[in-house]
């Protein structure tokens, strides 16, 4: 019956059965691995307790951690690295992309590979790098003392600020050059005649980066800011590596942070929960005001 | 302009020329500063294989990164083929709200993801390892992006050759869109091979150790041989750093085609 029923169905209709099918196990993946956990999350963030004994505690969770100081720290790290990181990065990949396009450039290939090389290496390779090179006994060190610049070595990560900029001048390391590649492909659409034009009107390189580049580049931008302030706000793997977010918790993340309440020592799973949840609210009110502020402009 | 690429390039080269050199060098060395290439290669690989269970690690890598690549690019390339060719205002409405889920951080579902795993069974398992990260907006999206510039002429001739839907996608839509595969294949891979909060969680015992695991382990257990380490790190970079080099022309193709 069903069989010839399927039949019955006009062509449009079979196709559009068929398509349903092929979209099914992804989308029922997607639900299934984070529209259900994220729900479940928000259920667990109502709840506290500690290890298996749970109960319902309403908003009890939110009003505790409005009041913790070590994760308004966290924040306030995750923040710090948010508002220095992605700005400087995407200026500086603007411009890299800007002098790249230029076609009369010589070892544009190896510029172009070369500063796109660092998004290659995972995230943790990087961050032990880094903390080997910013050891006391490191390479950064000893340069700094071999050029005269330090007298003794210097403890980049006994320091809560000189730490945060480590984290800081590793992320700018590691994705300067992967936002720089989606800039350059979006230039490779830009009319060459736009520049000519500019030129013969006398603009400057500079008015030309800001009247052409920036308004044709516009909505790329804002897809990168969208996924820098995404990923900066979900930092964990450098935080657990590279300073292991001290001295202290001076330079931890607010994953790094959930994670520690989460999976080592006693489990607060509720108290994590809500932590979780605070996060999801930052990056979705943040996406929010970056699609407003670029639809404006 | 030439002093300002060559400075940008010094310095994105500068960790990774570092390292390389550093796995050839014996610790004291390094301390000393050295800029050249060693002779301790060998001795640091057998320290490190002494120290470390880096073949299974490397294996436990290779086998979770290369099965969950495979599933997940068939499971997206389909979806992405199915939410555009057949396209309708119900699927496109439905994408709209998978691509939501990319902005739900995984801080907020690994507890209940974690509480899911260990209640299935799938702790220290690859399927267990790879069930978050199969099926994702952003590679869905990759495919169905690409697919806008895919001539549907294409797939009209073959149905009046007489070819079914899933023949049509599996002999005329994947070998012409080989530079899409192969960016997806690159991106999926390399987050794969990578991936350290997840497996940190649910890969606990010691022989389903992963390579970011266990070079992370190498620094925590205060291995103070920078030899060492950083050879372990090297070796932890090169497949995803070969794979690369390997696909990159498609891939910046493969790229170009989602941002349009």
């Amino acid at each position: 019956m069903g069989h010839r029923k399927f039949f019955k169905l006009g062509l449009t209709q079979k196709q559009s059965l068929i398509g349903w099918a092929f979209l099914s196990v992804a989308a029922a993946l997607i639900i299934w691995m984070n529209f259900y956990p994220m729900a479940r999350g928000f259920w667990f963030s109502l709840q506290s307790g500690v290890g298996a004994q749970m109960q319902f505690a309403g908003l009890f969770n939110y009003s505790r951690l409005m009041e913790d100081p070590q994760f308004r720290q966290t924040i306030g790290n995750t923040f710090l690295y948010l508002v220095i990181q992605v700005p400087v990065m995407i200026i500086l990949a603007l411009i890299l992309a800007t002098m790249l396009n230029d076609k009369s450039l010589k070892f544009r290939g190896f510029f172009r590979t070369a500063i796109f090389l660092p998004c290659a290496v995972g995230l943790v390779a990087y961050s032990l790098v880094f903390r080997q090179m910013f050891a006391v006994s490191g390479i950064v060190n000893t340069i700094a003392m071999g050029i005269g610049i330090m007298e003794t070595p210097f403890n980049w990560f006994g320091n809560a600020w000189s730490a945060r900029l480590i984290i800081i001048l590793g992320l700018l390391w590691r994705w300067t050059g992967f936002n720089m590649i989606f800039y350059l492909a979006g230039l490779q659409n830009v009319d060459r005649a736009l520049y000519e034009a500019a030129r013969i009107d006398g603009a400057n390189a500079f008015q030309q980066f800001w009247k052409i580049t920036i308004p044709v580049l516009k909505p790329i931008i804002l897809l990168t800011a969208i996924m820098s302030t995404n990923g900066t706000l979900q930092l964990f793997d450098e935080s657990f590596n590279l300073t292991g977010g001290g001295p202290g918790i001076t330079s931890r993340s607010m994953s790094h942070h959930i994670f520690t309440a989460a999976f080592q020592g006693i489990p607060q799973i509720g108290y994590a929960s809500a932590m979780s949840f605070v996060i999801l609210i930052f990056v979705a009110t943040l996406a929010f005001i970056q699609i407003k502020i670029g639809d404006k402009r | 302009m030439y002093v300002f690429l060559s400075i940008a390039a010094a310095l994105s080269l500068f960790p990774l020329v570092w390292t390389l050199i550093s796995a050839t060098n014996s610790n004291a060395d390094i301390l000393r500063g050295t800029m050249l290439p060693g002779t301790h290669l060998v001795q640091n690989f057998i320290r490190l294989t002494e120290l470390t269970d880096i073949g299974r690690a490397f294996w436990n890598s290779t086998r979770n990164a290369v099965v969950a690549t495979f599933i997940s690019i068939v499971i997206c390339s389909l979806a992405g083929y199915g939410f555009e060719i057949y396209h309708s205002k119900a699927k496109d409405r439905l994408m709209s709200i998978l691509l939501l889920s990319m902005m739900i951080p995984f801080a907020a579902v690994m507890i209940p993801l974690f509480q899911l795993t260990a209640n299935m069974n799938l702790l220290n398992t690859t399927i267990g390892f790879m069930l978050p990260t199969l099926s994702t907006a952003f590679l869905i999206m990759l495919f169905r992006q690409n697919t806008r510039s895919f001539p549907l002429e294409m797939i009209e001739a073959a149905r009046i050759d007489g070819l079914n839907e899933l023949s049509i996608f599996l002999r005329i839509y994947v070998p012409t869109m080989k530079s899409t595969y192969a960016a997806a294949i690159t991106i999926t891979f390399m987050a794969t091979w990578n991936v350290f909060l997840w497996p940190r969680i649910i890969m606990i015992s010691p022989d389903s150790i992963t390579m970011p695991l266990l070079i992370s382990n190498l620094m925590a257990g205060y291995v103070a041989d920078f030899g060492v380490i950083m050879l372990a790190v090297t070796i932890a970079t090169l497949p995803p750093i070969l794979l690369f080099f390997f696909l990159q022309r498609y891939f910046a193709e493969g790229m170009t085609g989602t941002i349009k």
